[in-house]
This record gives structure tokens, C-alpha cells and sequence, in this order.
């Protein structure tokens, strides 16, 4: 029997395209966020709000990613924003080629923040880097608390948690602390915003972190 | 189920390392899979074998080490084994660590059978 040693990554291909991407977006000056959460936890609602809030602030472009339809493009274009759809076809995650295909059709001298919003999953997407240089996970209190210890690898690998629909707390089981606590346990460091889409509550808090850390273009 | 795709990168890898006519004898590729990396170890088994049927690598096996997870603490310095992949140390309680194992998805190895003398 002969053994060949190998020792490489299985998704290095994947690793490579999102390292050129991230050289691109470090070229421009553009900060890159990776919203992930389950199906319908509210990164489009979120991301609606958060365009209206930094109109005229920052400029930015939008990369959807869905296993089919271009619903939440349209949804955002409607914002005056540069909006593009991948439609991954039953693919369960946006891969770093996708993204870097997506690319080709915004002009990324133009903008400051690449807001890129992944397939609704809290499994796959944790191991495909797309260049971002964070990501965001998205929990709604209507998933219940545990969800940080179902599937930890995504709390993990975010930078920031956004817990999203908080209004309706008081017609759920699901406890705020508790909710809070499981994220930090899994990863301390995280950033937390407590947010609801129908009252806009904690949207401007969340705005403001990704005010200060999108990139300032000299033009 | 983005085990597929983690089998198709096996595929392609092992395809850079084995000659095409070598490819039936390949009989084992050795995986490090992190406890806390995501992969279903039997998705990832019926995935490969869906994509490499009726392919020279058909009848190929996966086999996979599992790696724990693992993280170091930069205060105290002791590393500590955690299977729900929390990245407290359970010494000093600190969350400043680093993660050291536990996420990887690598090839190791491919093992090969050798040639026949007679089938040159």
C-alpha cells in the first residue's frame, strides 16, 4: 500500500477565492458584512432598516443570496441601492466564487459597505468564508433561546449578534438573558443588539457600530 | 446538507494528487474532520459515494479521524477540551483563547494499493 500525504484543506479552493475577494474589498476600502441566520429571522427586514437609516451616511451595495426567486433583491432594490441575486438553485450557502461572480456587476469603487446577506441556514454557511470581514448572525426570539447551543459554530465564527424581533417577548416562552447568555458562553466577544423591525428599536445602535467601522472614501 | 460540496473538494483534491489511471486503486482517503466543524460524517459518506459512483474512485472509503475540540487560554496558558465547542477556558474561566483545533475539514492522506507486478 502506498501512502501519498496530502494534507490540505477540503474547501481551500473556497478559502482562496474569499482571500481575493477580501484583497478587492481592502483595495476599495469597503467594509464587508455576512448576515446569517435561520429562514426568517429577519436579515432582509433588518437590512430595509438599515438602508433607510444610513441614506445619505454611507453608500453601500447589497449581495442576496436565496435558493430561489429574486424577491429580496427587488424587496431592497426598491431602496435605490445596487442589489444582486444569487440564486443558489437548492444550494444550502453562498460560496466565495458566487460572491466573487456577484461582483462583476457593482462597482465597488462607488461604495463603502458590502452588505452581502446569506441563504437562511444556521449549519452550512458557517464554514464558507466569503471574504466578509464579519459576520453577522441573526436570532430571533420566536426561534426560542437555545439556538446559540444547537448550532454553535455559527455563533461562533460571528462577530456580532443581532436579536432580532424583541417585540414580541411578551407572548414567548423564550427569555431575553437566557438567550444572551447561551450566545456569550459560546463566544464572549460577540457585540449584541437587541432589535425589533416593526417598532425600529435598537436598529440605531446597530447602525451606529457599522457606521464607525465602514471604510471612509477619499473622494 | 453542504456535505456535497465538502465531498466534491475531496474529489478535486484527490484528483490533483493521483494520476487518472491510478484512480481505481485508490482504496482509502484519510480525513481530520474537527468535532465541531459541521460535517455529518454519514452525509459526507453518502455524498462521496453518490458523487463517485461509476467513477474510477467508486468502492474508495472515507476515513475519517474526528479531531476535538480544542482551545488555549492566552492567560493561563492550559489548554482545555470542550465537546459543545465553548471557547471558555474551564480553568480560569477566561474567554480569551484560541481556538487551536477542533473546525478543521483536511485531507491527510490517500492510500493507494499498489500495482500489480504483472499489470504494468
Amino acid at each position: 500500500m502506498n501512502v501519498i500525504t496530502v494534507e490540505r484543506k477540503i474547501l481551500e479552493k473556497n478559502d482562496e477565492i474569499a482571500s481575493k475577494n477580501r484583497r478587492a474589498f481592502s483595495e476599495h476600502g469597503i467594509f464587508t458584512v455576512n448576515i446569517v441566520s435561520s429562514p426568517g429571522a429577519g436579515k432582509t427586514s433588518i437590512l430595509e432598516q438599515t438602508i433607510e437609516r444610513l441614506k445619505g451616511r454611507v453608500s453601500l451595495a447589497v449581495i442576496e443570496g436565496d435558493v430561489q426567486t429574486d424577491l429580496d433583491a427587488r424587496r431592497v432594490a426598491k431602496y435605490g441601492v445596487p442589489a444582486v441575486q444569487i440564486v443558489t438553485r437548492g444550494g444550502c450557502h453562498l460560496e466565495a466564487g458566487l460572491v466573487h461572480e456577484a461582483l462583476q456587476n457593482i462597482d465597488l469603487s462607488t461604495i463603502q459597505l458590502l452588505v452581502i446577506e446569506n441563504v437562511g441556514n444556521l449549519v452550512c454557511p458557517a464554514n464558507y468564508d466569503l471574504g466578509e470581514a464579519v459576520k453577522v448572525v441573526v436570532a430571533s426570539t420566536t426561534e426560542g433561546d437555545d439556538k446559540p447551543l444547537k448550532y454553535p459554530a455559527m455563533f461562533r465564527n460571528a462577530s456580532v449578534l443581532i436579536i432580532n424581533k424583541i417585540d414580541l417577548l411578551p407572548y414567548l416562552k423564550a427569555d431575553l438573558s437566557t438567550l444572551r447568555k447561551n450566545a456569550l458562553s459560546i463566544n464572549p466577544s460577540l457585540a449584541v443588539f437587541e432589535t425589533s423591525c416593526t417598532t425600529g428599536a435598537g436598529i440605531d445602535e446597530w447602525c451606529e457600530w457599522l457606521v464607525e467601522r465602514t471604510g471612509r472614501k477619499d473622494t | 446538507m453542504h456535505e456535497l460540496s465538502v465531498a466534491q473538494g475531496i474529489v478535486d483534491i484527490v484528483k490533483q494528487h493521483v494520476p487518472e489511471h491510478e484512480l481505481q486503486s485508490v482504496r482509502a482517503i484519510r480525513l481530520k474532520i474537527g468535532a465541531v466543524a459541521g460535517i455529518v460524517q454519514d452525509s459526507l459518506e453518502f455524498s462521496f459515494g453518490v458523487i463517485t459512483a461509476e467513477s474510477p474512485l467508486a468502492g474508495a472509503v472515507l476515513a475519517i479521524e474526528t479531531v476535538p475540540f480544542v482551545v488555549k487560554c492566552r492567560q493561563c496558558g492550559r489548554e482545555s477540551l470542550n465537546e459543545q465547542g465553548i471557547i471558555l477556558c474551564s480553568y480560569c474561566g477566561s474567554s480569551d483563547t484560541n481556538v487551536i483545533a477542533g473546525t478543521e475539514m483536511q485531507i491527510a492522506a490517500i492510500e493507494v494499493e499498489d500495482p500489480s507486478p504483472e499489470a504494468s
